[in-house]
C-alpha cells in the first residue's frame, strides 16, 4: 500500500511536470469545448448546445487522458528504457499498473471538474444532478480507456510514432462516436462503424447521466460494450505488453 | 560465501550462441570487471544475473538468489545502471532520486546519495538540462539509493570524454570503500585495468581470461623486437627476449656494427587484450 501510494504520487508529478502530456491530453479537450461552444448555439438533443458538447467532450477527455495519455507514455517509458530500470526496484509490476490507473482515474476525476467549471463560467451549462452516476461513469471510462491504452502500447512499436498512431485513432474515433458533436446526420456506414467503437458507448452513458439524469443503470448495454472493450485491452495487453525496448 | 556464482552459462538467440558456458564467481565486496568487445555476450550474461532475461542452461546464483526466481528481498539488495535508459524529463535531480528511494524499504538519504554522485549542484535542475555525464551520474545516484548489497554497472562510462570518464570512476572506486560489490562491463581495457579487482575477458560467449588485470598482464605473451637491417625493416616475436637480443647484440658486437633503430617492446594489457579477442577470429 505505501508502495502504491508512493506510485500514484510519482505518476502525478511526472503527468503534471510533463508539458506534452498535461497540455495535450488534459488541455485539450477543455480547449475544444470552449470552441466548440461558441460556435455551436441553439439546441442539439433538445437541451442547449453547450450541454450536449459537454457531455460529449467528458468522453472524449477520457479517450484523450486515459486512452491517448496512457498509451503514449507507457511507448515512451518502454522505449527509452524507463519501464526495464523500474523493474529492477522493488516495485511490483501489478503495483505500477494499478498506480498508473490509479493516478489515471484521478486526472480525469480532475478534467471533468475543470469541464463542468469550465461550461458554468462560460456557457452557464448547470452542475450534474446525478454526482454519483456521473462519477461511476467517470471511473467506468477511465478504467476501460486505460485498459485499451495499455494494450494499444504493446501494438505500438516505435516512440516517435507513438503520437500519430494514437491521434490516427482517437480523432476518427471521436467524429464517428459523437464525442465533438451529434452523428445523426452523418451518412448511414459512417454511423455503423461509430456503433462498434467504445467511445460511442461513453457518449451515450455521459449523455444519460448528464443530459438526461438518468442513473448509469438506465444503460446496461452500454456499459457491458464499454467492459468488453476494457476486457479486450487487458487480454491484448496480456500478450503484447512489453517492458523492454525493441532490440536495435 | 560469493555474491555472484556462475557454472555453465549458456543462452543463444535462435541460432546466434550469446553466452556459450561460462563460469566465474564474485566475492563479497570485490569489483569485477566483464572485459569484451561488442557482442562478446556481456550484457547478456549481466541481464542474465540481474533477472532480465532467462537462461538456456546453467546454475546462477547471485546473492543467494536463482534470478529467474528471485526473493521477495533480492531486489532490495541489488542496483543497476542500464546500458541505455533515461528517465523522465521534467523531473529534478532530488526527484529522481526521491522517485527511486521510495520503492526501496531502507532508502539511504536522498542528499547525501546526490552528495556522493557530485550532483548537489544540480539538484534541482531537471533531467533534460543535465550533461551525458551528469546523466550518467544520476543513473548511478538512482541504483545506490537503495543502498544495495550488489551493483551492476554496464558500459558506464560509454560515449565520455576524458574529464568525464576520470570523474565516474573516481565514483566507481568509492563504490568499493562502501562494501560494495560491483559487477562492471566494459569495452575499454584500462577501465577494466584501472577499476577491477579481477576481469573476465570475454569473447564469442567465453571467458578467455580471468585474473587480476597484473595477471593477464604478465601472462607468457610474446615480447617484440624491432630493429633494422641493410635498410629493412625486421620483427620478431619472442617468448625468450634475454636470449634473443643477446644472441643479435653480441653478432653486432663482433661484427662492429651498431643495430639500427633497436625497439624492445613489452606487451601492455591493451596487446594482450587484443591478442585474446582475436585469436582464432578468422
Amino acid at each position: 500500500m505505501r508502495l502504491f501510494l508512493h506510485q500514484v504520487r510519482v505518476e502525478q508529478l511526472v503527468y503534471w511536470r510533463s508539458r506534452e502530456s498535461a497540455v495535450f491530453t488534459f488541455i485539450f479537450p477543455l480547449m475544444l469545448f470552449l470552441l466548440l461552444g461558441s460556435v455551436y448555439s441553439g439546441h442539439i438533443y433538445g437541451v442547449p448546445a453547450s450541454q450536449a458538447l459537454l457531455a460529449a467532450l467528458l468522453a472524449y477527455g477520457c479517450a484523450m487522458v486515459a486512452f491517448a495519455g496512457i498509451a503514449i507514455s507507457l511507448v515512451l517509458r518502454r522505449e527509452q528504457a524507463i519501464l526495464k530500470r523500474l523493474r529492477a526496484t522493488p516495485l511490483p509490476p501489478v503495483t505500477y499498473v494499478t498506480a498508473l490507473l490509479a493516478s489515471t482515474i484521478v486526472v480525469f476525476v480532475l478534467e471533468t471538474i475543470a469541464l463542468f467549471a469550465l461550461g458554468r463560467v462560460v456557457f452557464g451549462t448547470p452542475f450534474p444532478s446525478r454526482i454519483g452516476s456521473v462519477a461511476a461513469v467517470v471511473v467506468l471510462g477511465a478504467v476501460c480507456f486505460s485498459a485499451l491504452g495499455i494494450g494499444l502500447s504493446g501494438l505500438i512499436r516505435s516512440g516517435e510514432g507513438s503520437s500519430a498512431v494514437v491521434n490516427l485513432i482517437v480523432l476518427p474515433m471521436s467524429f464517428l462516436t459523437g464525442a465533438f458533436g451529434p452523428t445523426h446526420h452523418y451518412p448511414r456506414f459512417l454511423r455503423a462503424i461509430g456503433d462498434v467503437l467504445p467511445l460511442k458507448y461513453l457518449v451515450d452513458l455521459s449523455n444519460a447521466v448528464y443530459l438526461h439524469k438518468h442513473a448509469v443503470w438506465s444503460k446496461p448495454g452500454a456499459i457491458g460494450v464499454l467492459l468488453a472493450w476494457g476486457v479486450a485491452g487487458v487480454v491484448v495487453a496480456a500478450f503484447k505488453f512489453r517492458w523492454e525496448p525493441r532490440e536495435g | 560465501m560469493s555474491a555472484i556464482s556462475v557454472r555453465g552459462l549458456r543462452k543463444s538467440y535462435g541460432p546466434l550462441v550469446a553466452v556459450d558456458g561460462i563460469d566465474f564467481d564474485i566475492e563479497e565486496g570485490e569489483v569485477f570487471g566483464l572485459l569484451g568487445p561488442n557482442g562478446a555476450g556481456k550484457t547478456t550474461t549481466v541481464e542474465i544475473l540481474e533477472g532480465y532475461r532467462s537462461r538456456d542452461a546453467g546454475e546462477v546464483s547471485v546473492l543467494g538468489n536463482d534470478p529467474e526466481r528471485p526473493g521477495p528481498k533480492f531486489r532490495q539488495r541489488i542496483g543497476v545502471v542500464l546500458q541505455q535508459a533515461q528517465l523522465w524529463q521534467n523531473v529534478t535531480v532530488r526527484e529522481a532520486h526521491s522517485i527511486f528511494a521510495g520503492y526501496y524499504e531502507r532508502p539511504r538519504n536522498v542528499d547525501e546519495v546526490v552528495e556522493l554522485v557530485g550532483l548537489t549542484e544540480k539538484r534541482d535542475a531537471t533531467v533534460k538540462t543535465l550533461s551525458g555525464g551528469q546523466k550518467r551520474r544520476l543513473d548511478l545516484g538512482i541504483a545506490l539509493v537503495g543502498d544495495p548489497d550488489l551493483v551492476f554497472l554496464d558500459e558506464p562510462t560509454t560515449g565520455f570524454d576524458p574529464a568525464a570518464r576520470r570523474a565516474a570512476w573516481e565514483m566507481i572506486r568509492s563504490l568499493r570503500s562502501l562494501g560494495k560489490t560491483v559487477l562492471l562491463t566494459t569495452h575499454y581495457l584500462d577501465e577494466a585495468e584501472h577499476l577491477a579487482d579481477r576481469v573476465a575477458v570475454l569473447r564469442n560467449g567465453r571467458i578467455v581470461r580471468v585474473g587480476t588485470p597484473r595477471e593477464l598482464t604478465s601472462a607468457d605473451l610474446e615480447v617484440e623486437i624491432r630493429y633494422r637491417r641493410n635498410g629493412e625493416e625486421l620483427l620478431v616475436r619472442t617468448t625468450e627476449p634475454t636470449r634473443l637480443l643477446h644472441e643479435l647484440t653480441s653478432e653486432a658486437l663482433a661484427r662492429g656494427e651498431e643495430i639500427e633503430q633497436l625497439e624492445v617492446r613489452r606487451p601492455t594489457l591493451e596487446d594482450v587484450y587484443l591478442a585474446l579477442v582475436e585469436e582464432q577470429d578468422e
